[in-house]
């Protein structure tokens, strides 16, 4: 299982939880998995199959920008965070 | 109370003021909204003039509630210098020099973050933090020192020694993290997901950008309640840039200026430019690796730089960057012919608008403002190796007469 952090405004998909244990083995299965058992999930966090423009998918501590995006490979025990682009500076 | 509540900047969707800083929608920024018409009622120019020259002369334009809850170090209005020896050698007619390297912690961060910590106070916040490539540190440990609440900050491991020391002697919980920026920035956005504390750049980050917005209104001001034609911005996040436009626009709204007609540009370092990169090839902002001497715009993944974009496109202002060599340049040209020393994001301003003036993209009989945020004597480190050393004499008079006598003979010749 994957650990996937999530941001505050998307905690309504984890019960109030800020980190839920999915199964998946790209982070786009990771997504549809969550999006299986809490419907919505996906339209908040992907538009026309690619990463929102305010949001930042990190895979490990990495963006997955600089990966493989959405086809990204995840391992057991690996960590995802989904978090608002517009932060900082 | 001039402010009516938050609003997204992407979807629109309104919000009560609260410590948030994300469309629970989009996930776009939210932005803090006023009553012009009563703020139209309270300010004039009279009015204005009559206040204590700190930013929080434009109180009614700024997202704090209560006077008791303001902490003020005393930043803002600092000099606005008619730079003649610098237009001169760069071939301009009208350049300004906004020095803002000369607030209480010596960068234009305590702008941000007087409004920000005033902010966390209201909100009722005993701990503040951010995520810093070094100024912010500097002045969230000395507005958090002053106001008597925890702090935790958190840096690049690798900044420039002058900022980590600065920031220690303010005494914060200062936490150095393996990795560049991009890397912190994303850590403490996962802290304050986890902690109910006042992160100045993240869940504040709508209250404390509104503060770069004094660096529109102060320099509209000091040129005589006017807009520059040409305002050239360092830009890391991009969130400065849009503050001072949005800045300027609310003078034409409140009829404290014609017309905010300025042409926003913005300074970027080539090793870290995804504005500029955006800007030039059309594309949308892709994040990049930073890898440049600039560590303080050293952000590869700029959160307001869409909105920066747009800003420079809008006013038909233009975008450039300098390289490493053209920044060490920057800083001692400014320093040189102005007495003005700057760190590097300074430099960076310089050695673009030098770029961009010589490339023709600057016309050279417009009114330019050159925004200077940070001072030298915080990067001292990475200037060192690119100046000439002094020469060491005895102390004798004969000694200097030597040297002096030397050095006028290699000029006779």
């Amino acid at each position: 299982m994957v650990t996937v952090r999530l941001a505050t405004p998307l905690r309504k998909f984890s019960d109030g939880k800020p980190e839920i244990k999915v199964s998946g083995s790209t982070v786009r299965e990771v997504i549809e998995n969550i999006d299986r058992e809490k419907p919505g999930f996906k339209e908040r966090v992907l538009e026309n199959d690619e990463i929102k423009q305010f949001i930042n998918i990190f895979h490990n501590n990495e963006d997955v920008r600089f990966k493989q995006g959405l086809d990204t490979p995840v391992a057991e025990d690996d960590v995802i965070s989904i978090l608002p682009a517009v932060s900082g500076g | 109370m001039t402010v009516t509540g938050l609003r997204c900047r992407n979807c629109g969707k309104h919000y009560p003021i609260e410590a948030v800083s994300i469309c629970e929608e989009c996930f776009g920024p939210l932005e803090v909204e006023y009553d012009y018409e009563e703020i139209k009622e309270r300010l004039s120019k009279a009015e204005i003039a009559r206040r204590a020259p700190t930013l929080w002369r434009y109180r009614e334009l700024l997202p704090v509630e209560r006077d008791e809850s303001i902490v003020d170090l005393k930043a803002g209005f600092t000099p606005l210098h008619r730079a003649d020896n610098l237009a001169e050698a760069l071939g301009l007619k009208e350049l300004y020099i906004k020095n803002d390297s000369v607030n209480p912690t010596f960068s234009f961060k305590d702008r941000v973050v007087s409004v920000a910590v005033s902010k966390a106070i209201e909100f009722g916040f005993d701990t503040v933090g951010c995520a810093s490539t070094g100024n912010l540190a500097n002045s969230v440990a000395a507005h958090a020192a002053k106001a008597r609440l925890n702090c935790y900050i958190f840096i690049p491991a690798n900044l420039n020694l002058g900022k980590i020391i600065q920031t220690l002697a303010y005494e914060p919980n200062l936490i150095a993290v393996e990795g560049n920026y991009d890397d912190v920035n994303r850590l403490c956005t996962e802290i304050a997901g986890y902690y109910n504390w006042g992160f100045v750049n993240i869940n504040l980050r709508p209250f404390y950008s509104e503060g770069s917005k004094t660096l529109g209104y102060e320099v509209a001001e000091q040129l005589g309640w006017q807009a520059p034609e040409r305002a050239v911005i360092p830009v890391a996040s991009g969130s400065l840039l849009t503050k001072i436009y949005k800045g300027l626009k609310e003078l034409e709204v409140l009829g404290l200026i014609d017309s905010a007609d300025t042409r926003i540009t913005a300074a970027q370092s080539e090793g870290c430019s995804p504005v500029t990169t955006a800007f030039r090839t059309g594309e949308p902002i892709k994040p990049v690796k930073p890898n440049t001497i600039e560590k303080s715009l050293a952000i590869g993944n700029p959160a307001d730089g869409h909105y920066a974009l747009k800003v420079i496109r809008e006013t038909r202002g233009t975008a450039g960057a300098a390289s490493d060599p053209e920044i060490i340049e920057g800083i001692k040209l400014l320093a040189r012919t102005e007495g003005i020393f700057t760190e590097t994001a300074g430099g960076v301003v310089i050695a673009t608008l030098k770029n961009l003036v010589e490339a023709g993209e600057i016309d050279r009989d417009e009114r330019v403002v050159a925004y200077i945020t940070g001072n030298g004597l915080k990067t001292q480190d990475v200037l060192a190796d690119y100046l000439t050393k002094p020469p060491v004499i005895e102390a004798e008079l004969d000694a200097f007469r030597q040297l002096v006598e030397k050095k006028q003979e290699v000029v006779a010749w």
